[in-house]
Protein backbone atom coordinates (compact mmCIF):
# COMPACT_ATOMS: atom_id res chain seq x y z
CA UNK A 1 0.00 0.00 0.00
CA UNK A 2 1.51 3.53 -0.74
CA UNK A 3 0.16 6.71 0.13
CA UNK A 4 1.18 9.75 -1.35
CA UNK A 5 0.23 12.96 -0.27
CA UNK A 6 -1.82 15.17 -2.97
CA UNK A 7 -3.01 18.56 -1.18
CA UNK A 8 -0.93 19.52 1.86
CA UNK A 9 -2.58 22.45 4.20
CA UNK A 10 -1.61 25.56 2.44
CA UNK A 11 -2.83 23.54 -1.11
CA UNK A 12 -6.10 23.49 0.51
CA UNK A 13 -6.57 27.04 1.91
CA UNK A 14 -5.63 28.61 -1.25
CA UNK A 15 -8.16 26.47 -3.05
CA UNK A 16 -10.56 26.85 -0.34
CA UNK A 17 -9.83 31.16 -1.27
CA UNK A 18 -10.01 30.58 -5.10
CA UNK A 19 -13.39 28.67 -4.70
CA UNK A 20 -14.70 31.20 -2.72
CA UNK A 21 -13.69 33.86 -5.68
CA UNK A 22 -15.36 31.73 -7.49
CA UNK A 23 -18.65 31.47 -5.86
CA UNK A 24 -18.82 35.48 -5.53
CA UNK A 25 -17.76 36.25 -9.20
CA UNK A 26 -20.66 33.62 -10.28
CA UNK A 27 -23.20 35.23 -8.05
CA UNK A 28 -24.13 38.30 -8.07
CA UNK A 29 -26.90 38.33 -5.39
CA UNK A 30 -24.74 37.41 -2.14
CA UNK A 31 -27.25 37.90 0.44
CA UNK A 32 -29.27 34.96 -1.35
CA UNK A 33 -26.53 32.60 -0.98
CA UNK A 34 -26.70 29.40 1.41
CA UNK A 35 -23.93 26.84 1.76
CA UNK A 36 -24.74 23.63 2.44
CA UNK A 37 -22.26 21.16 3.34
CA UNK A 38 -22.56 17.09 3.08
CA UNK A 39 -21.64 15.24 6.34
CA UNK A 40 -19.04 14.56 7.38
CA UNK A 41 -16.25 16.59 5.61
CA UNK A 42 -18.62 18.86 3.74
CA UNK A 43 -19.70 20.80 6.72
CA UNK A 44 -16.35 21.91 7.71
CA UNK A 45 -15.50 22.96 4.33
CA UNK A 46 -18.99 24.96 3.80
CA UNK A 47 -17.81 26.48 7.16
CA UNK A 48 -14.40 27.94 6.11
CA UNK A 49 -16.02 28.83 2.27
CA UNK A 50 -18.55 31.19 4.04
CA UNK A 51 -15.92 32.77 6.22
CA UNK A 52 -13.74 33.29 3.12
CA UNK A 53 -16.47 34.52 1.18
CA UNK A 54 -17.63 36.93 4.33
CA UNK A 55 -13.99 38.23 4.18
CA UNK A 56 -13.67 38.29 0.67
CA UNK A 57 -17.04 40.40 -0.01
CA UNK A 58 -17.98 41.38 3.20
CA UNK A 59 -21.24 39.62 3.70
CA UNK A 60 -22.32 37.17 6.00
CA UNK A 61 -23.38 33.59 4.63
CA UNK A 62 -25.89 31.17 5.84
CA UNK A 63 -24.19 27.80 6.34
CA UNK A 64 -26.34 24.02 6.81
CA UNK A 65 -25.71 20.53 7.40
CA UNK A 66 -27.24 17.80 5.10
CA UNK A 67 -27.05 14.10 5.88
CA UNK A 68 -27.88 12.06 3.38
CA UNK A 69 -28.09 8.58 4.76
CA UNK A 70 -31.99 8.62 4.41
CA UNK A 71 -31.89 9.08 0.52
CA UNK A 72 -29.41 6.67 -0.17
CA UNK A 73 -29.88 4.00 -2.65
CA UNK A 74 -27.84 1.37 -1.38
CA UNK A 75 -29.25 0.80 2.16
CA UNK A 76 -29.89 -3.01 1.98
CA UNK A 77 -26.17 -3.42 0.44
CA UNK A 78 -24.36 -1.33 3.16
CA UNK A 79 -23.36 -4.11 6.08
CA UNK A 80 -22.10 -1.45 7.80
CA UNK A 81 -24.20 1.59 7.77
CA UNK A 82 -23.44 5.03 8.37
CA UNK A 83 -24.41 6.65 11.24
CA UNK A 84 -27.71 9.32 10.32
CA UNK A 85 -26.65 12.34 11.36
CA UNK A 86 -28.68 15.74 11.77
CA UNK A 87 -30.25 17.96 8.57
CA UNK A 88 -29.81 21.54 10.26
CA UNK A 89 -30.48 24.28 7.25
CA UNK A 90 -31.05 27.74 8.78
CA UNK A 91 -33.60 28.90 6.84
CA UNK A 92 -36.23 28.24 4.74
CA UNK A 93 -34.43 26.87 1.15
CA UNK A 94 -37.26 28.45 -0.98
CA UNK A 95 -36.05 30.91 -3.65
CA UNK A 96 -32.39 30.71 -2.29
CA UNK A 97 -29.06 29.44 -4.40
CA UNK A 98 -28.00 26.82 -2.81
CA UNK A 99 -24.25 25.89 -3.06
CA UNK A 100 -23.97 21.90 -2.34
CA UNK A 101 -20.18 21.24 -0.49
CA UNK A 102 -18.77 17.96 -0.36
CA UNK A 103 -14.75 16.87 -0.34
CA UNK A 104 -14.97 14.28 -3.19
CA UNK A 105 -17.21 13.96 -5.94
CA UNK A 106 -16.81 10.87 -7.20
CA UNK A 107 -20.18 8.38 -8.41
CA UNK A 108 -22.23 11.10 -8.49
CA UNK A 109 -24.86 8.95 -6.49
CA UNK A 110 -24.52 11.10 -3.22
CA UNK A 111 -25.11 14.18 -5.30
CA UNK A 112 -27.98 13.16 -6.07
CA UNK A 113 -29.31 11.97 -2.72
CA UNK A 114 -28.66 15.43 -1.35
CA UNK A 115 -30.08 16.89 -4.37
CA UNK A 116 -33.41 14.65 -3.64
CA UNK A 117 -33.08 15.88 0.26
CA UNK A 118 -32.40 19.50 -0.60
CA UNK A 119 -36.03 19.51 -3.12
CA UNK A 120 -37.99 17.89 -0.34
CA UNK A 121 -37.12 20.92 1.93
CA UNK A 122 -38.25 23.63 -0.60
CA UNK A 123 -37.76 24.97 -4.08
CA UNK A 124 -34.49 26.20 -4.30
CA UNK A 125 -34.14 29.01 -6.99
CA UNK A 126 -30.62 26.76 -8.19
CA UNK A 127 -28.22 23.92 -6.86
CA UNK A 128 -24.25 24.40 -7.80
CA UNK A 129 -21.84 22.09 -6.66
CA UNK A 130 -18.43 22.69 -4.79
CA UNK A 131 -15.97 19.88 -4.15
CA UNK A 132 -12.24 20.03 -3.06
CA UNK A 133 -11.49 16.78 -4.93
CA UNK A 134 -12.97 15.54 -8.27
CA UNK A 135 -11.73 11.81 -8.87
CA UNK A 136 -14.17 11.02 -11.89
CA UNK A 137 -15.45 7.41 -12.41
CA UNK A 138 -19.03 9.34 -12.82
CA UNK A 139 -21.85 6.87 -12.79
CA UNK A 140 -24.59 9.59 -13.14
CA UNK A 141 -24.48 12.83 -15.00
CA UNK A 142 -23.52 15.40 -12.63
CA UNK A 143 -20.91 17.85 -12.82
CA UNK A 144 -19.49 20.37 -10.34
CA UNK A 145 -19.43 24.14 -10.82
CA UNK A 146 -15.81 25.04 -8.36
CA UNK A 147 -13.76 22.13 -7.83
CA UNK A 148 -10.80 22.44 -6.14
CA UNK A 149 -8.54 19.79 -7.89
CA UNK A 150 -9.24 17.22 -10.51
CA UNK A 151 -7.72 14.21 -9.58
CA UNK A 152 -7.95 10.78 -11.68
CA UNK A 153 -8.22 7.84 -9.92
CA UNK A 154 -8.38 4.18 -10.21
CA UNK A 155 -11.05 3.13 -8.64
CA UNK A 156 -8.92 0.68 -6.41
CA UNK A 157 -7.27 3.39 -4.88
CA UNK A 158 -8.61 5.44 -2.10
CA UNK A 159 -9.17 9.48 -1.68
CA UNK A 160 -8.03 10.28 1.89
CA UNK A 161 -9.49 14.04 3.01
CA UNK A 162 -8.62 14.94 6.38
CA UNK A 163 -9.63 18.19 7.97
CA UNK A 164 -8.64 19.80 11.10
CA UNK A 165 -12.10 19.73 12.34
CA UNK A 166 -13.10 16.23 12.05
CA UNK A 167 -9.17 14.48 11.80
CA UNK A 168 -6.53 17.20 13.75
CA UNK A 169 -4.96 17.96 10.45
CA UNK A 170 -5.71 19.19 6.71
CA UNK A 171 -4.13 16.82 4.07
CA UNK A 172 -5.29 14.93 1.22
CA UNK A 173 -3.61 11.88 0.06
CA UNK A 174 -3.80 9.15 -2.26
CA UNK A 175 -3.60 5.54 -1.20
CA UNK A 176 -3.05 2.58 -3.61
CA UNK A 177 -4.16 -0.49 -1.97
CA UNK A 178 -2.20 -3.50 -3.67
CA UNK A 179 -4.77 -4.93 -6.38
CA UNK A 180 -6.87 -7.98 -5.06
CA UNK A 181 -5.61 -9.87 -8.46
CA UNK A 182 -1.69 -8.72 -7.87
CA UNK A 183 -1.52 -10.77 -3.98
CA UNK B 1 -10.30 -9.69 -13.51
CA UNK B 2 -10.58 -6.28 -12.08
CA UNK B 3 -12.76 -6.31 -8.86
CA UNK B 4 -15.57 -3.79 -9.91
CA UNK B 5 -16.31 -2.60 -6.10
CA UNK B 6 -15.75 1.33 -5.65
CA UNK B 7 -13.75 1.89 -2.86
CA UNK B 8 -15.50 3.94 -0.64
CA UNK B 9 -13.28 7.40 -0.80
CA UNK B 10 -14.96 8.36 2.53
CA UNK B 11 -15.56 5.37 5.07
CA UNK B 12 -19.17 5.62 6.09
CA UNK B 13 -18.80 5.76 9.92
CA UNK B 14 -19.35 1.92 11.01
CA UNK B 15 -22.34 1.11 13.03
CA UNK B 16 -20.88 -2.73 13.87
CA UNK B 17 -22.62 -2.33 17.16
CA UNK B 18 -25.93 -3.43 15.52
CA UNK B 19 -26.61 -6.92 16.20
CA UNK B 20 -30.26 -7.74 15.76
CA UNK B 21 -32.48 -9.14 12.71
CA UNK B 22 -35.61 -8.96 15.10
CA UNK B 23 -36.66 -6.41 17.77
CA UNK B 24 -38.67 -8.98 20.61
CA UNK B 25 -37.47 -7.05 23.70
CA UNK B 26 -34.80 -4.52 24.55
CA UNK B 27 -33.35 -7.57 27.45
CA UNK B 28 -30.42 -8.64 25.00
CA UNK B 29 -29.51 -4.46 23.68
CA UNK B 30 -26.38 -3.03 24.80
CA UNK B 31 -25.94 0.22 25.60
CA UNK B 32 -24.09 0.90 21.78
CA UNK B 33 -27.51 -0.38 20.25
CA UNK B 34 -29.52 1.64 22.60
CA UNK B 35 -27.88 5.24 21.54
CA UNK B 36 -27.32 4.13 18.13
CA UNK B 37 -31.07 4.12 17.88
CA UNK B 38 -31.45 7.48 20.33
CA UNK B 39 -29.35 8.82 17.46
CA UNK B 40 -31.26 8.07 14.87
CA UNK B 41 -34.45 8.81 16.67
CA UNK B 42 -33.18 12.36 16.64
CA UNK B 43 -32.17 12.34 12.97
CA UNK B 44 -35.96 11.21 12.49
CA UNK B 45 -37.41 14.23 14.74
CA UNK B 46 -35.85 16.42 12.23
CA UNK B 47 -37.90 15.06 9.25
CA UNK B 48 -40.67 14.99 11.34
CA UNK B 49 -40.03 18.81 11.60
CA UNK B 50 -40.17 19.11 8.18
CA UNK B 51 -43.20 20.32 6.41
CA UNK B 52 -43.06 17.32 4.00
CA UNK B 53 -42.86 14.99 6.61
CA UNK B 54 -41.30 12.07 4.41
CA UNK B 55 -38.16 10.08 3.08
CA UNK B 56 -37.42 7.51 0.93
CA UNK B 57 -35.44 5.48 2.73
CA UNK B 58 -37.93 2.72 2.77
CA UNK B 59 -38.60 2.78 -0.56
CA UNK B 60 -40.43 0.01 -1.50
CA UNK B 61 -40.35 -1.99 1.97
CA UNK B 62 -43.11 -3.73 3.11
CA UNK B 63 -44.01 -3.64 6.41
CA UNK B 64 -47.49 -5.36 7.78
CA UNK B 65 -48.65 -5.37 11.05
CA UNK B 66 -50.39 -8.23 12.56
CA UNK B 67 -52.31 -7.58 15.69
CA UNK B 68 -53.83 -10.41 18.12
CA UNK B 69 -54.70 -8.13 20.56
CA UNK B 70 -56.61 -4.35 19.85
CA UNK B 71 -54.04 -1.45 19.88
CA UNK B 72 -54.50 2.49 19.30
CA UNK B 73 -51.09 4.21 19.34
CA UNK B 74 -48.60 1.61 18.42
CA UNK B 75 -50.44 -0.13 15.22
CA UNK B 76 -51.04 3.60 13.84
CA UNK B 77 -47.38 4.89 14.75
CA UNK B 78 -45.68 1.69 13.19
CA UNK B 79 -47.95 2.73 10.14
CA UNK B 80 -47.20 6.27 9.91
CA UNK B 81 -43.59 5.40 10.66
CA UNK B 82 -43.48 3.23 7.77
CA UNK B 83 -45.16 5.78 5.75
CA UNK B 84 -42.87 8.45 6.63
CA UNK B 85 -39.98 6.36 5.57
CA UNK B 86 -41.21 5.84 2.16
CA UNK B 87 -42.24 2.13 2.94
CA UNK B 88 -45.60 0.75 2.00
CA UNK B 89 -47.43 -0.50 5.24
CA UNK B 90 -50.33 -3.28 5.22
CA UNK B 91 -52.42 -4.10 8.46
CA UNK B 92 -54.16 -7.65 9.79
CA UNK B 93 -56.36 -7.82 12.36
CA UNK B 94 -57.10 -11.23 14.06
CA UNK B 95 -60.46 -10.67 13.93
CA UNK B 96 -61.15 -9.51 10.09
CA UNK B 97 -58.85 -12.04 9.12
CA UNK B 98 -58.55 -15.97 8.66
CA UNK B 99 -57.33 -16.00 12.17
CA UNK B 100 -60.85 -16.85 13.30
CA UNK B 101 -61.35 -19.41 10.51
CA UNK B 102 -58.62 -21.09 12.75
CA UNK B 103 -55.66 -20.43 10.83
CA UNK B 104 -52.45 -20.94 12.30
CA UNK B 105 -49.87 -18.40 13.62
CA UNK B 106 -47.99 -20.06 12.05
CA UNK B 107 -49.94 -20.26 8.78
CA UNK B 108 -50.42 -16.65 8.97
CA UNK B 109 -46.76 -15.77 9.22
CA UNK B 110 -45.81 -17.72 6.24
CA UNK B 111 -48.43 -16.03 3.90
CA UNK B 112 -47.09 -12.61 5.07
CA UNK B 113 -43.87 -14.07 3.93
CA UNK B 114 -45.33 -15.02 0.39
CA UNK B 115 -46.68 -11.70 0.32
CA UNK B 116 -43.29 -10.24 0.15
CA UNK B 117 -43.50 -8.46 3.75
CA UNK B 118 -39.81 -7.09 4.74
CA UNK B 119 -41.17 -6.42 8.52
CA UNK B 120 -43.62 -7.65 10.25
CA UNK B 121 -45.21 -6.02 13.36
CA UNK B 122 -47.04 -8.38 15.59
CA UNK B 123 -48.94 -7.90 18.92
CA UNK B 124 -49.98 -11.45 20.46
CA UNK B 125 -51.48 -12.32 23.96
CA UNK B 126 -49.20 -14.94 24.41
CA UNK B 127 -45.81 -14.49 25.85
CA UNK B 128 -43.06 -15.07 23.68
CA UNK B 129 -45.17 -15.98 20.51
CA UNK B 130 -42.91 -13.45 18.47
CA UNK B 131 -39.92 -15.68 19.14
CA UNK B 132 -41.21 -18.56 17.72
CA UNK B 133 -42.88 -16.10 14.88
CA UNK B 134 -39.52 -16.15 14.06
CA UNK B 135 -38.71 -19.45 13.29
CA UNK B 136 -40.85 -19.45 10.44
CA UNK B 137 -40.19 -15.76 9.23
CA UNK B 138 -37.44 -14.36 7.21
CA UNK B 139 -38.37 -10.97 7.69
CA UNK B 140 -37.90 -8.99 10.38
CA UNK B 141 -40.30 -9.18 13.23
CA UNK B 142 -41.40 -6.20 15.61
CA UNK B 143 -42.59 -7.05 18.99
CA UNK B 144 -45.24 -5.03 19.73
CA UNK B 145 -46.37 -6.57 22.97
CA UNK B 146 -46.39 -10.11 23.91
CA UNK B 147 -48.51 -11.18 26.37
CA UNK B 148 -46.91 -9.89 29.84
CA UNK B 149 -43.71 -10.28 28.47
CA UNK B 150 -42.10 -7.20 26.73
CA UNK B 151 -42.96 -4.60 24.96
CA UNK B 152 -39.95 -2.79 23.63
CA UNK B 153 -40.96 0.07 21.56
CA UNK B 154 -42.95 2.23 24.04
CA UNK B 155 -39.93 1.40 26.85
CA UNK B 156 -37.06 2.91 23.91
CA UNK B 157 -39.19 6.30 23.43
CA UNK B 158 -40.09 6.06 27.32
CA UNK B 159 -36.40 6.58 27.77
CA UNK B 160 -35.66 8.34 24.94
CA UNK B 161 -38.09 10.88 25.68
CA UNK B 162 -36.45 11.46 29.82
CA UNK B 163 -33.14 11.38 27.81
CA UNK B 164 -33.83 14.76 25.80
CA UNK B 165 -34.97 16.40 28.75
CA UNK B 166 -31.80 14.84 31.24
CA UNK B 167 -29.15 14.39 29.05
CA UNK B 168 -27.69 11.42 30.68
CA UNK B 169 -29.81 8.86 32.29
CA UNK B 170 -26.93 7.33 34.77
CA UNK B 171 -27.86 7.57 38.35
CA UNK B 172 -31.24 8.99 37.81
CA UNK B 173 -33.58 7.82 40.01
CA UNK B 174 -37.10 6.43 37.92
CA UNK B 175 -40.28 5.52 39.84
CA UNK B 176 -42.63 3.23 37.72
CA UNK B 177 -45.85 2.58 39.95
CA UNK B 178 -48.91 0.83 39.24
CA UNK B 179 -50.09 -2.61 37.48
CA UNK B 180 -46.24 -3.66 37.19
CA UNK B 181 -47.01 -7.30 37.10
CA UNK B 182 -49.53 -7.01 34.12
CA UNK B 183 -47.18 -4.92 32.11
CA UNK B 184 -45.35 -5.47 29.16
CA UNK B 185 -44.18 -2.00 29.04
CA UNK B 186 -43.11 -1.44 32.92
CA UNK B 187 -40.63 -5.10 31.88
CA UNK B 188 -39.01 -3.80 29.20
CA UNK B 189 -38.79 -0.28 30.63
CA UNK B 190 -36.68 -1.85 33.85
CA UNK B 191 -34.48 -3.35 31.11
CA UNK B 192 -33.63 -0.20 29.13
CA UNK B 193 -33.92 2.19 31.98
CA UNK B 194 -31.04 -0.49 34.13
CA UNK B 195 -29.04 -0.76 30.84
CA UNK B 196 -28.56 3.12 30.42
CA UNK B 197 -27.70 3.11 33.75
CA UNK B 198 -30.50 4.42 35.98
CA UNK B 199 -31.91 2.96 38.71
CA UNK B 200 -35.54 1.54 38.46
CA UNK B 201 -37.98 1.85 41.74
CA UNK B 202 -40.86 -0.12 41.48
CA UNK B 203 -43.90 1.12 43.61
CA UNK B 204 -47.31 -0.80 43.78
CA UNK B 205 -49.91 -2.84 45.73
CA UNK B 206 -47.66 -6.24 46.37
CA UNK B 207 -50.63 -8.17 44.30
CA UNK B 208 -49.40 -6.27 41.08
CA UNK B 209 -45.52 -6.80 41.73
CA UNK B 210 -44.33 -9.66 40.33
CA UNK B 211 -43.11 -12.32 42.48
CA UNK B 212 -39.22 -12.54 42.89
CA UNK B 213 -38.69 -9.20 42.47
CA UNK B 214 -35.09 -8.01 43.34
CA UNK B 215 -34.05 -11.13 44.82
CA UNK B 216 -31.23 -13.66 43.51
CA UNK B 217 -32.83 -15.87 41.75
CA UNK B 218 -34.82 -13.13 39.73
CA UNK B 219 -35.13 -12.82 36.05
CA UNK B 220 -35.15 -8.89 35.69
CA UNK B 221 -32.33 -6.76 36.26
CA UNK B 222 -32.03 -5.26 40.11
CA UNK B 223 -34.73 -3.04 41.07
CA UNK B 224 -35.80 -1.15 44.34
CA UNK B 225 -39.58 -1.91 45.43
CA UNK B 226 -41.52 0.70 47.41
CA UNK B 227 -45.06 -0.01 48.33
CA UNK B 228 -45.37 3.29 49.75
CA UNK B 229 -45.92 5.56 47.03
CA UNK B 230 -44.39 9.26 49.01
CA UNK B 231 -41.46 6.71 49.82
CA UNK B 232 -41.23 5.73 46.48
CA UNK B 233 -41.29 9.14 44.59
CA UNK B 234 -39.00 10.81 47.56
CA UNK B 235 -36.00 12.61 45.00
CA UNK B 236 -37.23 10.70 41.80
CA UNK B 237 -35.96 12.22 38.11
CA UNK B 238 -38.91 10.77 36.18
CA UNK B 239 -42.01 9.32 37.27
CA UNK B 240 -44.27 6.63 35.20
CA UNK B 241 -47.42 5.77 35.97
CA UNK B 242 -49.07 2.96 34.32
CA UNK B 243 -51.99 2.38 33.36
CA UNK B 244 -55.20 0.29 35.76
CA UNK B 245 -56.94 -2.16 33.84
CA UNK B 246 -60.44 -2.23 35.62
CA UNK B 247 -60.77 -5.83 35.34
CA UNK B 248 -57.69 -6.29 37.48
CA UNK B 249 -60.41 -5.65 41.01
CA UNK B 250 -63.21 -7.93 39.20
CA UNK B 251 -60.49 -10.84 39.45
CA UNK B 252 -60.02 -9.73 43.49
CA UNK B 253 -56.34 -8.90 42.85
CA UNK B 254 -57.29 -5.03 43.65
CA UNK B 255 -60.53 -4.60 46.71
CA UNK B 256 -61.52 -0.94 45.01
CA UNK B 257 -60.49 1.00 43.04
CA UNK B 258 -61.27 3.88 45.04
CA UNK B 259 -58.90 2.87 47.67
CA UNK B 260 -56.21 2.09 44.94
CA UNK B 261 -56.89 6.10 44.18
CA UNK B 262 -56.33 6.90 47.95
CA UNK B 263 -52.63 4.67 48.20
CA UNK B 264 -51.77 4.52 44.53
CA UNK B 265 -52.77 7.65 42.19
CA UNK B 266 -50.60 10.02 41.28
CA UNK B 267 -51.28 13.67 42.29
CA UNK B 268 -50.17 17.39 42.48
CA UNK B 269 -49.17 16.72 46.52
CA UNK B 270 -47.27 13.45 45.97
CA UNK B 271 -45.83 15.36 42.77
CA UNK B 272 -44.48 17.69 45.28
CA UNK B 273 -42.34 14.88 46.81
CA UNK B 274 -40.28 14.29 43.72
CA UNK B 275 -37.10 16.72 42.44
CA UNK B 276 -38.68 20.14 41.18
CA UNK B 277 -38.06 19.34 37.45
CA UNK B 278 -39.59 15.47 37.79
CA UNK B 279 -40.40 14.14 34.37
CA UNK B 280 -44.58 12.69 34.44
CA UNK B 281 -44.90 9.57 31.97
CA UNK B 282 -47.48 7.20 30.94
CA UNK B 283 -47.69 5.12 28.09
CA UNK B 284 -51.26 5.67 27.71
CA UNK B 285 -54.04 5.16 27.22
CA UNK B 286 -55.02 7.28 30.16
CA UNK B 287 -57.27 6.29 33.26
CA UNK B 288 -57.68 10.44 34.12
CA UNK B 289 -58.22 10.72 37.78
CA UNK B 290 -57.94 6.81 38.45
CA UNK B 291 -53.59 6.35 38.67
CA UNK B 292 -52.95 9.96 37.54
CA UNK B 293 -55.08 12.95 38.95
CA UNK B 294 -56.17 15.22 35.51
CA UNK B 295 -53.81 18.08 37.07
CA UNK B 296 -50.75 15.91 36.38
CA UNK B 297 -51.39 14.68 33.43
CA UNK B 298 -51.94 18.02 31.73
CA UNK B 299 -49.52 19.53 33.75
CA UNK B 300 -46.04 21.09 33.33
CA UNK B 301 -44.32 17.91 34.07
CA UNK B 302 -45.89 16.07 31.67
CA UNK B 303 -44.36 14.83 29.06
CA UNK B 304 -47.70 12.40 27.74
CA UNK B 305 -47.77 14.21 24.78
CA UNK B 306 -43.87 14.50 23.47
CA UNK B 307 -43.99 10.27 24.32
CA UNK B 308 -46.38 10.09 21.58
CA UNK B 309 -44.81 12.27 19.31
CA UNK B 310 -41.05 10.80 20.22
CA UNK B 311 -43.08 6.68 19.37
CA UNK B 312 -43.63 7.57 15.62
CA UNK B 313 -39.80 8.73 15.54
CA UNK B 314 -38.26 6.02 17.43
CA UNK B 315 -40.31 3.62 15.45
CA UNK B 316 -39.04 5.19 12.13
CA UNK B 317 -35.48 4.89 13.71
CA UNK B 318 -36.07 1.33 14.47
CA UNK B 319 -37.65 0.39 11.00
CA UNK B 320 -34.81 2.15 9.63
CA UNK B 321 -31.85 0.55 11.05
CA UNK B 322 -33.81 -3.22 10.78
CA UNK B 323 -33.77 -2.27 7.24
CA UNK B 324 -30.09 -2.21 6.67
CA UNK B 325 -29.42 -4.40 9.25
CA UNK B 326 -28.00 -7.84 7.17
CA UNK B 327 -29.91 -10.57 7.16
CA UNK B 328 -29.80 -13.99 9.21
Amino acid sequence: MSRKVIMTQDDIKRTLARIAHEIIERNKVIENLLLVGMHTRGVPLAKRLAANIEEFAGQKIAVGALDISLYRDDLSSLELKPTVKSTDIPASVDGKSIVLVDDVLYTGRSIRAAMDALIDLGRPRSIQLAVLIDRGHRELPIRADYVGKNMPSSRHEEIQVQLKESDGLDEVAIISAPDKEGQ
Amino acid sequence: MKTEQPIKTVAPKPTAVWRHHHILDIDDFSREEIELVFQTTKAMKEVLSRPIKRVPALRGKTLITLFYEPSTRTRLSFELAAKNLGADAASLSAPASSVTKGESLVDTLSTLQALGADIVVMRHPQSGAPYIATKYLKASMVNAGDGWHAHPTPALLDIYTIQEHKENLKGLKVVIIGDIMHSRVARSNIWGLTTMGAEATLCGPPTLLPTGLGEKHSQLPPVSIEHDIERALDGADAVMTLRLQLERQRSGLLPSTREYIQLYQLNEARLKLAKPDALVLHPGPVNEGIEISSAVAHGPQSVINEQVTNGVAVRMALLYILAGSPKQ
